[in-house]
């Protein structure tokens, strides 16, 4: 196999492009008064829109279930720490601490399928750019396909072909569709053929390093923003994955952390308690999705970056 | 959040589109399957699943294991029914391991019965005896009337009363209504202290069958082969024109129901009486924590002057769904979980069970009085109300799609366009087509 130089050509398309944007930043400042207010009230109004519901979750995350709806929503009761502590660990000790569990669950989904589900797909990625192979678009089309293809319409075919072999109601029920991510191969590839240059596989073949060794000392590194870009995503799907859960498992000390507040979310009618309980699980399953996202974002912005200025 | 919900329920709405075209080619055979099979029990230690979405049921089921260890039972819980156990259910049983048991609401088993998914467990042992163990009407919900069968053992039922604000009434000297008529009377009574009565749950459709079930309504009939739908029946219209008089004169609240506004509305005195089911004493007790000791239970409200009929709203039933193994161990344990005292009473602590057993009765967390409600001895009220509900009540076997379009319909309605009869008589021609769709059999 060899490696194709159709990368140069696109570099130096993707290059003018870049010209152009940073044309277009330096008239920036340039820019009246009127259109950067325009566009600082509708970042204000989105930023608003998005975070008022994470504030109510954290302010109401701190009430008793009948402060709930006896005081102000979106402020704190004279009480808060105390009742937020209280909650917490109501949350945790409730059935034997279930939510734990289920916290532990949507880590090792999420954490593993996507760690695992990033390697195939940039594997899969660069292969489909860096190899020339007969049926190689086709290939491409086809997975490309199934970024089209909703993972709530797969749940069901997806449930009778496991327990064909009996493996409903198990971990790898939910983990094992996770590890595929078609949008992941398609980044995988459009980012392996811009930034992993051809004469650079061709120097280290020249230097004797196989093809393995390459991919992973060699290009992985160049990939890495794209890498990192997925694995987010595939963490964030997978942790928000609901309805394969819903249809795979039936017992509850496997589900994620979002079928399980649901099942809760489910029986408030009957448990009031469950109330508060709800409230605060979510507030607490979303915390390792801020986390994951504030320790790589770091990597993203400067592979973005880094593409920049070349 | 409201959107993903959207999201999934249509997901299910489509999945469970395809789960029943693919179950109606085999409708046939539950057709000539009335009579019960033989019943025979297993050699040897058993191991049964039970699906259920009663919290603290893995505690009561700690206790059969205790007590029979041929025969172990897991309990899986799972969101309750209509959130996607029931879909569930009808996904593995055609995948072919669904668990032994499963909890199955009234108004789901006829579903459940026309797609073939439960086992007749009539020819079990001590099945067909313990009938009058049961509380009449539950009984008719599992047998559905057909001789020789029983596919489902009753657990809980929702017996409706009027809790109301005995406080509020005095001091306004507002009599307590006993009949609709004065109901209505007091309504604008109340509208002058400037509350409401109540609140009409447009998205509780079962809330509005549970009324017409108390005016002797019938939504559906089954004669063995056709199924006759009759959400337009005079008892069911008389139901809608009242309520409609109530809405068009601004005299009922409609939030939606059990949401925070509406838990605030009960707790800051907006509402005077709510007509519910005996499990709604807690929910009020936790929504409305402000207004601890002054809420009372009476019977509800009667179409006749001295009448005692009342309504139920909600109840499930444990069932022996098809293609267990073990039908005979399955039923035991049912009949265990649903008639021992012990395990009733600890149900009712955990889950907060209403028992359909007519033993529920001499329960102990049931004889006292209730702190919230002033001491009063509530659950006697309930009791009543449960030996007055109609036996005779169906439901049809598209509840969810019928809920649906009844429940368009009232919003509609309250928004101003249209009637709740209207939203009757659309449901009732949608109901029909839905029928029509899966190939069962309607009578017009």
């Amino acid at each position: 196999m060899t490696a194709i130089p159709a990368t140069a050509r696109k570099r130096q398309r993707n290059g003018s492009s870049r010209a152009n944007f940073a044309d277009n930043r330096a008239r920036g400042p340039r820019q009246s008064i009127m259109s950067r207010s325009a566009a600082m009230i509708i970042m204000g109004v989105f930023t608003l829109y998005f975070l008022t519901p994470i504030w109510w979750l954290l302010t109401t995350s701190t009430k008793t279930g009948g402060e709930i709806t006896s005081t102000p929503p979106l402020w704190f009761t004279s009480n808060s720490l105390g009742t937020f502590l209280d909650n917490l660990g109501r949350l945790f000790a409730y059935g034997d601490g279930l939510f734990g569990r289920w916290l532990v669950n949507s880590a090792i989904y999420a954490g593993v399928g996507a760690l695992i589900g990033t390697v195939i797909a940039a594997m899969c990625g660069y292969a489909l750019a860096k190899y020339e192979f007969k049926g190689r678009e086709a290939v491409f089309n086809v997975v490309l396909s199934g970024v089209l293809v909703p993972a709530t319409a797969l749940a069901l075919p997806l449930f009778l072909i496991f327990s064909q072999v009996n493996l409903t109601n198990t971990m790898w029920a939910v983990f094992l569709p996770s590890l595929v991510s078609p949008f992941g191969v398609y980044l995988a590839r459009i980012y392996a053929a811009a930034s992993v240059p051809g004469e650079l596989l061709e120097a280290a073949r020249l230097d004797g390093s196989g093809e393995i060794r390459t991919f992973f000392t060699l290009s992985t590194r160049l990939m890495a923003p794209a890498l990192v870009t997925i694995f987010l995503f595939q963490f964030v799907a997978i942790w928000n994955n609901f309805f394969l859960p819903l249809i795979m498992l039936r017992d509850q000390a496997l589900f994620p952390v979002t079928l399980g507040l649901y099942a809760w979310n489910s029986q408030i009618s009957q448990i009031p308690e469950l109330r508060s309980l709800v409230i605060v699980g979510a507030l607490v399953s979303i915390v390792p999705l801020i986390i994951a996202f504030l320790a790589l974002q770091r990597f993203w912005s400067s592979g973005l970056g880094a593409g920049g200025v070349k | 959040m409201r959107a993903h919900y959207g999201k999934v329920t249509a997901a299910f709405a489509m999945i469970s589109a395809l789960a029943l075209s693919g179950c109606s080619a085999g409708g046939d055979s539950s057709e000539a399957g009335a009579e019960a099979a033989p019943c025979e029990t297993s050699d040897g230690p058993v191991e049964l699943s039970f699906t259920t979405w009663v919290p603290g049921m893995d505690q009561v089921v700690e206790l059969w294991n205790e007590q029979n260890e041929d025969i172990q039972v897991t309990v899986q819980t799972g969101p309750n029914g209509n959130s996607g156990t029931y879909q569930n259910f009808f996904n593995q049983i055609q995948a072919g391991n669904a668990p032994d048991l499963g909890q199955i609401e009234y108004d789901a088993l006829p579903n459940f019965r026309v797609q073939d998914g439960l086992e007749n467990i009539a020819g079990c042992e001590g099945i067909t005896d313990a009938q009058d163990q049961f509380v009449d009407w539950t009984w008719g919900q599992v047998t559905f009337g057909e001789e020789g069968s029983v596919y489902a053992v009753p657990q809980d039922s929702g017996p409706m009363a009027m809790y109301y604000r005995a406080d509020l009434f005095e001091a306004a000297g507002i009599d307590v209504p006993t009949t609709w008529e004065e109901y209505a009377t007091a309504a604008e009574q109340i509208k002058a202290e400037g509350s409401y009565i109540t609140n009409f749950p447009k998205t509780d459709v079962n809330w509005f069958a549970g009324m017409v079930w108390q005016n002797g309504g019938q939504w559906f009939a089954n004669d063995g082969e056709n199924w006759d739908v009759n959400l337009t029946s005079p008892e069911s219209e008389e139901v809608a024109a009242y309520w409609q008089d109530l809405l068009s004169e601004d005299l009922v609240s409609t939030l939606p129901s059990f949401s925070d506004e509406w838990n605030a509305s009960f707790n800051e005195g907006d509402q005077w009486t709510w007509v519910s089911a005996v499990w709604g004493a807690t929910t009020l007790a936790d929504g409305a924590p402000d207004t601890a000791g002054k809420w009372a239970v009476a019977p509800m409200p009667q179409w006749e002057d001295g009448g005692q009929t009342a309504g139920n709203w909600g109840g499930s039933s444990t069932a022996v769904l098809k293609g267990s193994e073990h039908p005979a161990e399955a039923a035991k344990f049912a009949l265990w979980l649903n008639t021992d005292p012990e395990a009733l009473a600890l149900a009712n602590e955990l889950g907060g069970l209403y028992p359909a057993a007519e033993s529920a009765t001499e329960l102990e967390a049931f004889a006292g009085g209730v702190e919230f409600y002033d001491g009063q001895k509530i659950y006697d009220v309930f009791a009543d109300a449960s030996a007055n509900v109609n036996p005779d009540f169906t439901w049809g076997p598209t509840m969810t799609q019928t809920y649906t379009d009844v429940s368009d319909g009232f919003g509609a309605a309250i928004g101003g366009s249209g009637t709740l009869m209207d939203a009757l008589e659309t449901g009732q021609q949608k109901t029909i087509d839905a029928l029509k769709a899966q190939s069962i059999p309607v009578s017009e």
